[in-house]
């Protein structure tokens, strides 16, 4: 159930962000004469300071947050399968420096550290950002790919395939990469959804494209339009509710799939005891 | 011990990587920062300027490795240049300013997240089936929320619309830094919504996760040995069940450290609160090469000493590690 809300979520912002700019046909950046105007029928979200449509902002936003996010996963997910995969697999020195370095860049402070890099960037844009955030957010997938290739090379498959006189490289990409699909499916979510926070971070510091409309752009242009002092709520809340439910829709699906490998942690209601019948005793029962 | 120590040598190398990426990022990025900040000026700067930023990146005509040895041995000396934006102060001296304003507001709200995440965590592990669990569905909408946009709505509700707390800067204009009441009163009445919004963002993970590892914890034969023994459900609870499921608990929190002060970074910036992150913003967009360099440096030897903190909890808890 979790599994299929939290899909459903996903799947309704990736619908938005590619179909939902075909069925809205307007600019996101046209400004009008009716600036910060509530909700109406004309403006379902209201209107920016400029009279930019907040709908229409958002729905176009969805395109570049959920584009960055997905371009710098992609980036970051290549990344940690090689580093994670190949130190998995050919263990001993290989492995050492690789698991140091992986390691070293959990611990460091990844925002920070984009700041720092989008400050020299002389262009910030949407490519440049996706690939500073990537550079930052491979780490987490490579150790745990890493941790998963360890539990695989020994299988039986990996061997045969080794004693069928396969080179390295195609026992790792060919043989190893296949049964880890699933893994790096989870771990190249969570990357997308740390990417949209990251770039949402970096816009709205004024440190993205700003000419190009993202959610973190347009909080950005919230926050200093005064948005917050007018009251012009309809304009702020929006563009980070959505980074929020997005987040939500993958932790739904990501606990839902630990509910299933382990039942004690769903939720359940507890057996009332009923006069006279014993309740069922399974494990610990007293709450 | 031997834990320990390998802990150490570990954050040691993680320092010297820090320190060498900040060496390295100067010359890898695109664009050379004295080029960009005499362009940024129209060539309207002052030569010393340039000097002091050249000496504090150990930029020089010598091949890599000497400026590497020779930015090494200024950074020895505590030497991280001079601030651009407050020309001609040295950078340590800002951050020496802006610091103490960070540690004081991330560092408590960390601390009241994690105690009260974990607590919470269990509480709602042990009541599994009551109304606790309507916790559940708020903890995982929190726990993507972007910090920022909490301070964002924080800010509209509690300052702008109720207006119970103050909404920027770290104390009010009207009183005078000193030890005095008035002054601690007002540091905290301003410090409030920021420490807010930290926790809120950052306790959603501790609960999440300490109420998934004792759940687990609670089906272990030792548990249900401790109640067939008739211990008092408190003592099973605290010392049976919590002390094994708080070390990956314990983990888990160093590795979020990073991303909670990057959080704290944004919610600096939208308090306008005199700290470290502000600090940083303002080096950024003044192209304050020195600057951003060094506040970058003193957040990961920050994050690295409360890891350190973190693993020293865990030796604690943990009598294995002690052998």
């Amino acid at each position: 159930m979790k599994i299929k809300i939290g899909a459903g979520i996903l799947a309704f912002f990736a619908l938005a962000a590619i179909l939902g700019p075909l069925l809205i046909d307007a600019d996101p950046a046209a400004t009008g004469d009716a600036g910060l105007q509530g909700p109406s029928a004309a403006h379902w979200l209201g209107t920016t300071q400029t009279g930019q449509d907040v709908l229409v902002q958002l729905v176009y936003g969805a395109r570049v947050s959920l584009g960055v996010g997905v371009l710098s996963a992609v980036i970051a997910t290549l990344l940690a399968i090689v580093v994670g995969l190949v130190g998995g697999y050919f263990g001993g020195a290989v492995d050492e420096v690789l698991s140091v370095l992986t390691n070293i860049f959990l611990v460091l402070p990844a925002l920070p550290l984009i700041i720092v890099l989008a400050g020299y960037l002389p262009q910030r844009g949407v490519a440049s950002v996706a690939v500073v955030i990537a550079v930052t957010g491979w780490a987490w997938g490579a150790r745990v790919l890493r941790a998963q290739t360890l539990s695989v090379r020994r299988r039986d498959f990996v061997e045969a395939a080794r004693a069928g006189g396969e080179g390295a490289f195609r026992v790792v990409f060919f043989e190893i990469l296949p049964v880890l699909l699933p893994v790096i499916a989870t771990s190249f979510l969570a990357t997308v959804v740390a990417a949209i926070l990251a770039e949402a971070g970096l816009s709205f510091l004024g440190l993205a494209d700003l000419s190009t409309v993202s959610w973190g752009s347009m909080l950005y242009f919230a926050q200093n339009g005064q948005a917050l002092l007018i009251g012009a709520w309809w304009w702020f809340i929006p563009p980070g509710l959505c980074i929020a439910l997005i987040g939500t829709g993958l932790a739904l699906v990501n606990f839902g799939i630990d509910e299933i490998a382990n039942p004690r942690l769903r939720t359940v209601k507890p057996v009332k005891p009923v006069k006279g019948v014993k309740p069922p005793r399974e494990g610990k029962v007293k709450a | 011990m031997r834990f320990l120590l390998r802990r150490l040598g570990f954050y040691l190398l993680t320092a010297w990587a820090a320190v060498t990426l900040n060496f390295l990022i100067p010359r890898l990025m695109p664009g050379d920062p004295v080029d960009l900040l005499v362009a940024r000026l129209k060539g309207n700067v002052d030569p010393a300027a340039i000097d002091a930023m050249k000496r504090a990146f150990g930029i020089s005509d010598a091949n890599l490795w000497q400026q590497y040895v020779d930015y090494l041995g200024n950074l020895a000396q505590g030497e991280l240049g001079r601030s651009i934006t407050f020309f001609p102060t040295e950078v340590s001296t800002v951050i020496a300013g802006s610091l103490p304003w960070t540690i004081g507001v991330v560092g408590v709200a960390t601390l009241i997240s994690y105690v009260a995440g974990t607590a919470l965590g269990v509480l709602m592990a042990w009541k599994r089936g009551t109304w606790l669990d309507g916790v559940l569905p708020a903890a995982t909408f929190m726990h993507a929320v972007p910090y920022f946009w909490v301070a964002l709505a924080l800010v509209f509700v509690f300052g702008v619309t109720l207006e119970w707390f103050p909404v920027s800067r770290a104390y009010a204009l009207d009183v005078v830094p000193g030890f005095t009441g008035e002054f601690a009163g007002s540091v905290l009445y301003h410090a409030a919504l920021p420490a807010i919004t930290i926790v809120l963002a950052s306790m959603a993970d501790r609960i999440l996760g300490m109420r998934n590892v004792m759940v687990t914890t609670l089906g272990e034969d030792y548990v249900v040995m401790a109640e067939a023994k008739g211990l008092t459900s408190r003592r099973v609870m605290w010392a049976y069940a919590a002390r094994n499921a708080i070390l990956p608990n314990i983990t888990s929190f160093a590795l979020s450290l990073g991303f909670v002060v990057g959080g704290s970074v944004l919610t600096e910036i939208v308090f306008s609160y005199p700290g470290i992150g502000s600090m940083l913003l303002k080096g950024v967009e003044n192209e304050d090469f020195p600057l951003m360099q060094g506040i970058f440096l003193v957040i990961s030897l920050a994050v690295l000493v409360a890891n350190f903190l973190a693993d020293l909890a865990y030796v604690i808890l943990d009598p294995r590690t002690r052998q």
